[in-house]
């Protein structure tokens, strides 16, 4: 059979497909039960925390982002704990901060690994047991843990 | 020892918020990785990272394989009282490592 145009072409496109399969990592749960496990089954509420990231990633292996949360930080108020959950990587946890009335500041920043585009989400428990939330789609275009870096 | 670098003033004013900046170096090995033979290359972490001023935990951290190479955290603290700002790290292989940052409230 000799290579022709239209064959070349479908050969390219299956490759391109196959490159596009990700190996799939069955032992990580979903997103909600993930934020289940941190909350222990009570409510959490939209507003108070902001997730601040760059909404295009251009490259996923190093990806600044900040948390901040509303609160005075007083004895009697403050943020007990920080923590950033992502919906498509091997495993949902990214990140847990423990803090308390001496941060004075509930704001924290690092650098983190996103293998795909997808969802984040920041919970923050609160001295009184209140959950709070904040929820950002990121668009990554260069995957962390699958290429090597 | 790994390198670390920790970025915070010098001094204080009593009351006042300070900001820290901490960079450690190391690989954060995912495990989910293979190497250049094919196979997997086995997971390395820094699991924990911890803050105490004087003894007192003021900030904790734990870290999962999404933190990024050269673990980079930042967290802010209350200006109290002179005294040390105790910085550690640990993980995989027995990994531990601490610094010391004097600050002095004035």
């Amino acid at each position: 059979m000799s290579v022709t145009r239209r064959t070349l072409l479908s050969a390219g496109a299956a490759i391109g497909t196959l490159l596009v399969v990700r190996p799939s990592y069955a032992e990580a749960g979903d997103l909600p039960s993930a934020i289940k496990a941190f909350t222990n089954g009570a409510p959490v509420q939209r507003g108070r925390v902001k997730l601040d990231i760059a909404p295009l990633v251009e490259n996923g292996n190093t990806v600044p982002i900040t948390v901040h949360v509303t609160s005075p930080m007083s004895a009697t108020d403050h943020v007990l704990a920080i923590t950033v959950l992502n919906e498509k990587n091997p495993q949902r946890d990214v990140i847990t901060c423990r803090l308390g009335p001496r941060s004075g500041r509930a704001d924290i920043s690092a650098r983190i690994r996103l293998a795909t585009s997808q969802q984040l989400v920041a919970i923050a428990q609160m001295s009184d047991g209140s959950f709070w939330s904040d929820t950002v789609d990121v668009i990554v275009t260069l995957a962390a843990c699958i290429e090597t870096p | 020892m790994a390198r670390a670098l920790i970025t915070m003033p010098k001094t204080a004013k009593r009351g006042e918020i300070v900001e820290i900046r901490t960079l450690i170096a190391h690989p954060m090995e995912t495990g989910y990785r293979a190497g250049d033979d094919g196979q997997l290359v086995p997971r390395d972490l820094i699991r924990r990272f911890s803050c105490r001023y004087d003894g007192e935990l003021v900030f904790s951290a734990e870290l999962f394989p999404a933190v990024a190479a050269n673990p980079y955290i930042t967290f802010c603290t209350l200006a109290t009282a002179s005294g040390t700002l105790q910085f550690s790290w640990e993980g995989d292989r027995g990994f531990s490592q601490t610094e010391n940052v004097v600050l002095t409230v004035t």
